[in-house]
Order: structure tokens, then C-alpha cells, then sequence
């Protein structure tokens, strides 16, 4: 078979160093490598894969044909959110994670790669403060995967095995929840009122002396906000088991932190704070706890601590607890497992938090919930839409029942889509208890004329 | 006209390199009262007059305290992180040959900006205005399959781990399908940790083939002693993290066939083996790449990643949802295939990060099937060329050397000599590399070798680069006779001196934030 000579990627490629590495190890062709491979097993012909682009130029105007026949949230105007917003990413965050040296970065030592140790110590910190909690884990995967960790720490931590999560959680989530933890925590759904909250009266009738805990989130997927925390919280601390909640990072400027309310596990996704959605490609999950042996033990991620160094007043940093995790010592019999997840938006975080500060996060939170509001109230004015049927109050996403209108939420979302509208999510398959009802969500990227071009297209299409 | 000497700079060993070191404070040190980075949009004058914004939230809902994070200008903010930045030796800046198992080969900047023009796709918009997004996906699916042999691809893994859970997990599924209880998972001592770890995530037992002390591969009768009616699935990496790779590999897949077993690739070592052989030739039911190695997504200081998982025709139907489908005119998200009692469901949110899929397959089409076999040969060759020329510095040595003196992707080496002739140790080596602006790795634990080190060059370094990697190693080996403390002390032209980790496992001592820090050590 022919390689591909003198490619700028493969510098050694080039047939004259090739046959004088070939000759200072003793061989006269290429062939003659992977000799463990048996020929039975060696493909006989070149991979059927198309040709290689001639050039760089050829290769981006290909790619970005492609991407030419997408549309995106920055043309359109977008409404979607349902674990995955829009939100502002300030020019910082996009300069620092695009710097080559996180970008290629990897899993080296404190003394080659200190600035990640520091700056995923720093992001640490400063969720800590958002959160109201002392430890946070270098993230993981996203939301879901924090909030499976979540219960399995729960199991652990209470040797208990069940966990009570509420009937109106996010389908997709649960499923991951359910795939990563079915083999050691069984999940209890509770019930929810007719205000998207949890039913206390329910939830007692379900907590006992299996329960490891009760995890529910603020808000809610259904962007509920959970009023009834502390009286969760008390039920389940008198049951033995751990509060769990899972939160919206941008939503904590202006909402009161899951420790106020007697959360002893915090989780949620790192996305709305300063990174792109990318497709999905964004999240980034976190958890959060006390600093206390029995929770810091009990985390699967790693957890990068400052120290000393043997020069006086210099920052080191390195791993706190490392034979916890599955890189440790104890391998299968660490906890859980570790590995590659998402570190780059965890630095990423951090340069958000910094950027806003205490000022910036109060602001957004409090424009996110006017805009919110003043959407789900103009779009209440029009015939035949139910908005926010739950009544409670909510963060940037409230639930819109088409159902009065006559029409679905595909036929409004096409109709908005010939705008150049993301209409909400369609939740008609989801949750068919609630018809024809779509999620939609609103944050500080909207403006006041985005709003009405809504309420104006969603009159139009409902008509 | 006189005669002026040149500066002589043909030193291949940089003993003048030092690291960059800021000396930079914890961010939270930098803090002025009142100082803003950024200004944030405001609801209209129009909007607030007709909403409560936080006074709807209902009673102890709100906030208390204003949040405790630091007050920066937004230059101030834009110099620490630069800093911090240049304190860390990615593979951009870095002859990148010490990471061995981790395939930290050249991210083509090109595939970077292109990325970029996928950051504000909504994973929920229409598939009509995401076609080409969902034609990369598909294409990169059939691109797999042709690399692999294997018959469908999802990229919803977020990582190499998150596949082995995804391939677990697969697997899970087609015995509760069958009915079947088979609850172990047979691996190698030198496959990654995760092999075995992430498949206890779905309630297996971990069985480990234990390597024959001469080849370092576990002997067939081995596996045949741990094979039983329990065994679900063999999950092994080939070549394993030695860079040694199990020949028999075909015989040891038959063998768990037969036995009812399925058998999974951990293929974070295939970058050496692309267009060279395939996971469905060697009898695999399933296998993982990592995108974020292999096909040259960058590593993130660890992710955004991607563990792109395939399986064979049987095996699809398991696979989460959703898949990418064509039906010759439209690109489509794909949920019939998933087989709805059995089916895994969802491994993680939406559909993978797409922007290294997107890397990944540019990556792929600037190469062709004859630049993927060009970057196995070259990034054989190279660590081979690597293996040949480390061997001959005094004091390194490899196991499993008798009678295979090859290795595949990368090689693991040992430096026990040195360590008891001078006391010396792998990590002390490790941290004096550093001083010349290089770095390895040395094994996953526990160390199964002794004074272990693991290189993998990949593709991407020239021979001088290699030839300068060595020539350092060769430059710090005779320091280990000549002046050990130099060593031992190391590092000396770091960003840091050697770090006091004797708190890191002390809970009265470890501080994992600023916060904790300021608490406990006044």
C-alpha cells in the first residue's frame, strides 16, 4: 500500500528521513514494521475513504460549505433551551480557551502544566462561592453525568439505595442517570403538584429508611422554581438520607444558594457560564460539597489542591485524595471512574466568574428574570396560549400551552422557523399531560424588540 | 575586516530553556472593590416597569449574599489568564513525545477556526437548519466504519472512559436481551483503568489476564482459565500500554466467542494501526477511538472529548439514541433504530461534542486513506526509531524485549538500573526533564514495572525533534552519575520548585478552593 508522502501534518513523512530512520533501526521498508501484526489480520487495500484534499484552502471551502448549510441561533432568533441556553459568552472566554496552550494541554504534572492546576483551582473557588459550598470537582461530562454521580455518592455516603427524583425531571437526563447508576441506586419518582413542584405529601410517603436522598433541581427542567427546599431538605435529613440539588449556575447571583436551603450536595452544568452551546457540545458538569472527609471522599473526579512549595512564597498545586479516583492505586476499586471530560470549559467557568464578578452575576440573574417575565406575559395576552400554567415563579424557561389554539407545536415552531424563530422546545411527546406545550426560554441576550418580533410571529402562527 | 564568531547555537539539549514563570497571585488576590470586567445588558426601562424581576421570587428564594468572586478590569482579568497560560506546556509549544498512551499529536489549526462555526448551533433546532452539521456526523459515522470494520458509530461518549461505559453498557444490554447472566468483564493488567472501572459503572466484575513475565501478553491458556459461562465481555486495549501487541489477538476473540462472550476494543493505542489492521479483522463486536487523540481534536487541559463507539450490525440496535441517519435527501436524527426495552438509552446530553466530531472528520479528509496509513507507518516508525535510540542510553531498558524488539504506538521503558545504581527515580527524572522544556509520563498505577516511563511520538514530531528528546534524556541519565542532586532536586527552571504534597491527603490540610485555603491555614 502507498502512504501519503510529504503531508505538513507528518513531518517525518518525507521518503529521504523515512529510509534513514528505517536504516538506524536496522529495516529497508516500512513493511517491515508491525511485524507483530499477523498477515492475516493486515488489510490488504488502502481504506475506501475519500481522497485527500489537494490543500488547506480546498479542504476549508469544503468544510465550510457544509457549514453553510446550517443556520444558526446568532441568525435566527432562538428560544430553545431545555439544558442547553443561550446566553452572552463574553469576548474573554473565547480568547483564553482558544489560547494553544489550554487548548493542548492534557494530563501532564504541576511543573509543565502549573496554569491549568491553578486556573481549574481558581474556577473551583469561585463555583464555591456561587454555590455556597467549599469543594467542587474539576468538571465532568455535564449535568446528567453530575447529577448520576451525585446520587451514586448519596448511595455511598448512606450505604442506603434509593434515590427520589421528581416525575417532571428532564427525560434525556434521567436516562443517563439510569444507565450509569442502575446497578447499585434504584430511583423513586415523585410526584409533582399542579404547580410543577414536588408533592410533599407524596414525597413522604416515599422517603424512608432506604433512601439515600432526594434530588431535585432549581429550577426545575420545566423551569419551575422549587419553593419548598428547606422543607424537602428537613424531611429527608429526619429520614437519614442527603439533600441533592442540581442548579442553574446563572440563576445564583439573584437565587438563594442549595446550602441555604439544606442541600448537602450541589450539582449542575458549567454551560451558561460563558461557553457556547456548540451544538450540545458544551456542557460541562460539576458537584459541590462540604469540606467534610466523608463527601470529599466520596468524589470520583479530581480535585486539585494549592500547597506549598520548597520555595518560600510560591503557589503549588497538585492532587488532593488522588487513590479516591480510578487513576489511583485502587484502580476498578477507586470510585466510580476518571477521565477525560471537560476541563477546557471548567478554565473557561472561571474566566466567566471572574469577568462577571459579583456585580455582573447579580445583574444578569436580575435581567434574565425581567425579560423572562415580561415574555411569558406579553405571550399570555395572546388568544388561546396558556403560559405558565404551574403559576409558580420561574428563572428564563416557563412552559406555553398551545393546546387553545387549535394548532401543534410543530405546525407553530414551522411557522416560526419561516421567521427566523426557534420557537420553544416541543414537549408534546415528553409530557403529553400537558398537550400541546412547548418550553421556552428566555435570557439577557434577549431584547425587548426580540420579544415582541416573538409575541407578534406567535400571534401570527396561532391565528 | 575583522573576524567575528557566530553564537553558537548547535546545542541539540536546551540547558538555557526556563519556563515562564509569572509569579502570578490566586485570582481572588488580584480583587479591587468596584472594578468591573464587563458590563452586562439590562432589562428595557420598559421591561422592568412591567415586571417584578426578583421580587416575584418567592419568599426566601432570593439571594442573601452578594457573591464572593473577585473584582477585576477586564484587562486585569484577560493578563492573569495569559499568564497562567503560558505556564502550561501544550502540545502547540511542546515537543510532545513524553505523554505516552495519550497520542498528543499535532490539532491542525485550520480544523480549530473551522470549529468554531458550529459554537451557536442549539442541539434542539430544527435538523433542517443543521444539515451540514448532521452530514459530518453521518459521514464521520461512515468514515468509522471503514477505519474500524465495524457497522455503526454514535459520538455521544464525551470522552475515551465514557466509551469504555458506553461499549459496558452495550454490552449490558445484549445479555439482558438474551436473558443471560454473565456479570464479569475480562481484562489486561496493561490495558487503561478504566477498562476496568468503567464497566463496574453497570455492575460487572473485573477479571484480569495476568502477562506472561517473558512477552508481557497474557498466554492463551490464561485466558482460557478465566473465560467461564460468567464472562460477558473481554475488553482489552492491543497494543496494550507496553506498546506490545498480542498477535494471537484473533484466537483469544474466537476463543470468548465461543464461550457466549462478545469482545471490545479499547482502541485508545490505534493510532499506529490505522489502515494496518481493524478491530472486525481481529474479531471485535465493539470498539472506541478517542477523537481528541487519535483524530487530532486537541486535549483540553483533559476535554471537551470525544469516545466514539462502534458496534457491529447485531449491537446497533443498543446503541443511545439518537444515531444520524439519510434517507437520500434529508439528514436526520435517528430514533427507530434503539431498541426500546433493552436499548441503552443515553450515555450523555444531546448528541457528543460536535465540535470534535467536526475536527475529526476534517481531519480525516485532509489525510484520505493514504494519509491515515501514512500517519500509522510514520508514527511506528518514528517509535520504533524512539525505542532503538532511548535503549541505547545507559541505564534505560524495556521488558518484554526477548525476541520482539518491536513495539507499535508507543513503548514503555524502565530506569530501575539507574534507580539503584544512583538512587534516582522515574519521578525525580520526570520533573528534571521539565527543566529543558520537556516531560513524560510515567505509567498509570499501581506501577505493574518499576521506574517506569512511557513515550509515544505519534506522527507529528520531525526526527530532530526526537533526536533532541533523546540527546536530553541522555544528557539527564549521565547527570544521575555525575551530580544526582541535580536530579533529585529537580525542578530548577520550572514555573514552580518541588511541591509539598504531604498535605494533599490530609483532611485538616487539603484545600481543593480558595475558600478552604483561607480557612485552614491562617
Amino acid at each position: 500500500m502507498k502512504g501519503f508522502d510529504n503531508h505538513p501534518y507528518i513531518p517525518n513523512s518525507a521518503p529521504e528521513i523515512q529510509a534513514e530512520m528505517l536504516r538506524e533501526i536496522g529495516l529497508t521498508s516500512l513493511e517491515e514494521l508491525h511485524k507483530n501484526v499477523p498477515d492475516a489480520l493486515k488489510l490488504k487495500d488502502t481504506m475506501h475513504l475519500p481522497k485527500a484534499f489537494g490543500s488547506e484552502y480546498e479542504l476549508r471551502r469544503h468544510v465550510e460549505g457544509l457549514l453553510g448549510k446550517n443556520t444558526d441561533c446568532k441568525k435566527n432568533l432562538n428560544f430553545l433551551g431545555a439544558g442547553c441556553w443561550q446566553h452572552y459568552v463574553p469576548a474573554l472566554c473565547d480568547e483564553v480557551n482558544s489560547r494553544g496552550e489550554f487548548l493542548t494541554g492534557y494530563g501532564g504534572e504541576p511543573y509543565n502544566e502549573l496554569g491549568r492546576f491553578q486556573s481549574l483551582f481558581e474556577y473551583a473557588s469561585m463555583v464555591a462561592e456561587l454555590v455556597d459550598m467549599e469543594v467542587v470537582n474539576v468538571p465532568t461530562m455535564d449535568w446528567a453525568q453530575a447529577a448520576a454521580t451525585t446520587a451514586r455518592m448519596a448511595q455511598r455516603i448512606t450505604g442506603r439505595t434509593e434515590v427520589i427524583v421528581p416525575e417532571l425531571i428532564d427525560p434525556e437526563k434521567f436516562a443517563i442517570m439510569d444507565n450509569y447508576c442502575r446497578a447499585s441506586v434504584r430511583f423513586i419518582r415523585v410526584k409533582c403538584n399542579d404547580k410543577g413542584q414536588i408533592d410533599l405529601d407524596d414525597l413522604k410517603s416515599k422517603i424512608n429508611s432506604n433512601t439515600a436522598g432526594v434530588y431535585f433541581e432549581n429550577p426545575g427542567y420545566l423551569g419551575v422554581i422549587e419553593e419548598h427546599g428547606q422543607e424537602i431538605s428537613d424531611l429527608v435529613h429526619a429520614a437519614g438520607g442527603l439533600s441533592l440539588v442540581g442548579v442553574d449556575p446563572i440563576s445564583l447571583g439573584v437565587l438563594a444558594t442549595p446550602p441555604s436551603y439544606g442541600a448537602d450536595i450541589v450539582c449542575g452544568d458549567l454551560q451558561p457560564l460563558g461557553i457556547h452551546m456548540n451544538y450540545g457540545g458544551g456542557q460541562s458538569g460539576f458537584m459541590a460539597t462540604r469540606d467534610e472527609e466523608k463527601f470529599v471522599m466520596e468524589f470520583p473526579s479530581r480535585l486539585f489542591g494549592i500547597a506549598p512549595t520548597s520555595q518560600p512564597g510560591e503557589y503549588g498545586f497538585g492532587d488532593v485524595a488522588y487513590d479516591r479516583t480510578s487513576f489511583g492505586h485502587h484502580r476498578e476499586h477507586g470510585k466510580e471512574y476518571v477521565g477525560t471530560q471537560s476541563a477546557l470549559w471548567g478554565i473557561t467557568a472561571g474566566v466567566y466568574l471572574a469577568t462577571m464578578g459579583p456585580k455582573g452575576m447579580e445583574e444578569v440573574g436580575e435581567t434574565i428574570l425581567r425579560n423572562a417575565q415580561y415574555a411569558a406575559k406579553r405571550l399570555a395576552e395572546l388568544p388561546g396560549l396558556r403560559v405558565n400554567g404551574f403559576g409558580s415563579c420561574f428563572f428564563k424557561e416557563f412552559v406555553v400551552d398551545f393546546s387553545g389554539t387549535g394548532k401543534t407545536v410543530a405546525e407553530i415552531n414551522q411557522a416560526l422557523l419561516a421567521q427566523g424563530i426557534f420557537g420553544g422546545k416541543d414537549l408534546s411527546d415528553e409530557f403529553p399531560q400537558f398537550g400541546q406545550s412547548a418550553l421556552y426560554c428566555v435570557t439577557e441576550i434577549h431584547t425587548q424588540d426580540d420579544i415582541e418580533r416573538l409575541v407578534s410571529a406567535v400571534a401570527q402562527a396561532t391565528r | 575586516m575583522s573576524i567575528v564568531n557566530r553564537i553558537d547555537r548547535s546545542a541539540k539539549v536546551r540547558a538555557h530553556f526556563h519556563q515562564a514563570k509569572w509569579d502570578e497571585p490566586v485570582i481572588y488576590e488580584l480583587s479591587t472593590p468596584g472594578e468591573r470586567g464587563i458590563l452586562v445588558p439590562q432589562a428595557s426601562e420598559e421591561v422592568s416597569s412591567q415586571v417584578e424581576g426578583t421580587g416575584a421570587l418567592p419568599a426566601g428564594m432570593k439571594r442573601k449574599n452578594r457573591v464572593n468572586l473577585p473584582e477585576l478590569s477586564q484587562n486585569r482579568v484577560l493578563r492573569h489568564y495569559l499568564r497562567l497560560s503560558q505556564q502550561v506546556l501544550g502540545a502547540d509549544v511542546n515537543i510532545e513525545i513524553g505523554q505516552g498512551t495519550c497520542t498528543m499529536k499535532y490539532s491542525p489549526k485550520v480544523n480549530e477556526q473551522l470549529a468554531r462555526g458550529v459554537q451557536e448551533l442549539h442541539p434542539l433546532q430544527d435538523p433542517s437548519t443543521v444539515q451540514g452539521m448532521l452530514e459530518i456526523y453521518y459521514q464521520t459515522d461512515k468514515y468509522m466504519c471503514e477505519i474500524s470494520g465495524m457497522d455503526r458509530f454514535t459520538f455521544q461518549p464525551g470522552g475515551g472512559s465514557q466509551g469504555i461505559l458506553a461499549m459496558a453498557s452495550v454490552i449490558r444490554a445484549y445479555f439482558e436481551s438474551r436473558g443471560e447472566q454473565r456479570d464479569e468483564i475480562i481484562t489486561t493488567l496493561y490495558s487503561h483503568p478504566s477498562d476496568a472501572a468503567a464497566p463496574v459503572m453497570n455492575g460487572f466484575k473485573v477479571v484480569y489476564l495476568q502477562p506472561d513475565p517473558t512477552t508481557g501478553l497474557p498466554s492463551m491458556e490464561t485466558l482460557k482459565a478465566a473465560v467461564s459461562e460468567r464472562t460477558a465481555a473481554y475488553i482489552v486495549a492491543n497494543p496494550e500500554d507496553t506498546g506490545v501487541y498480542n498477535g494471537q489477538v484473533q484466537a483469544f476473540t474466537s476463543y470468548v466467542h465461543e464461550h457466549g462472550g462478545l469482545c471490545a476494543y479499547d482502541q485508545a493505542n490505534a493510532n499506529g494501526l490505522l489502515g494496518v489492521t481493524r478491530a472486525r479483522e481481529a474479531g471485535f463486536d465493539l470498539c472506541f477511538f478517542n477523537l481528541h487523540k487519535t483524530f487530532s481534536s486537541p486535549h483540553g487541559c483533559g476535554g471537551p472529548a470525544c469516545g466514539a463507539t462502534g458496534v457491529s450490525k447485531e449491537l446497533v440496535q443498543f446503541l443511545p439514541a439518537p444515531l444520524v441517519g439519510f434517507d437520500g435527501e434529508r439528514y436526520f436524527l435517528d430514533y427507530a433504530f434503539a431498541n426500546k426495552e433493552f436499548g441503552v438509552g443515553k450515555i450523555r446530553s444531546f448528541y457528543g461534542v460536535a465540535p470534535v466530531v467536526l475536527r475529526a472528520y476534517a481531519w480525516i479528509r485532509s489525510l484520505g486513506g493514504e494519509g491515515l496509513y501514512q500517519v500509522a507507518k510514520t508514527a511506528v516508525l518514528n517509535n520504533n526509531y524512539l525505542f532503538q535510540k532511548m535503549l541505547e542510553i545507559p541505564g534505560i531498558d524495556a521488558y518484554y524485549r526477548d525476541g520482539n524488539n518491536q513495539r507499535v504506538e508507543q513503548a514503555r521503558y524502565t530506569m530501575e538500573k539507574v534507580y539503584e545504581e544512583t538512587g534516582v527515580s522515574t519521578g525525580d527524572i520526570q520533573r528534571r526533564a521539565m527543566d529543558f522544556g520537556l516531560h513524560y509520563w510515567t505509567s498509570h498505577h499501581p506501577y505493574y514495572l518499576p521506574e517506569p516511563i512511557t513515550l509515544e511520538p505519534t506522527e507529528t514530531p520531525s526526527k530532530a525533534d526526537i533526536d533532541e528528546y533523546v540527546e536530553t534524556m541522555k544528557y539527564i541519565f549521565k547527570e544521575c552519575h555525575e551530580n544526582p542532586e541535580v536530579v533529585k532536586t529537580a525542578p530548577h527552571r520550572s514555573t514552580v520548585h518541588q511541591i509539598d504534597e504531604s498535605g494533599m491527603d490530609d483532611p485538616a490540610k487539603w484545600a481543593v478552593t480558595w475558600k478552604m485555603y483561607l480557612k485552614k491555614y491562617q
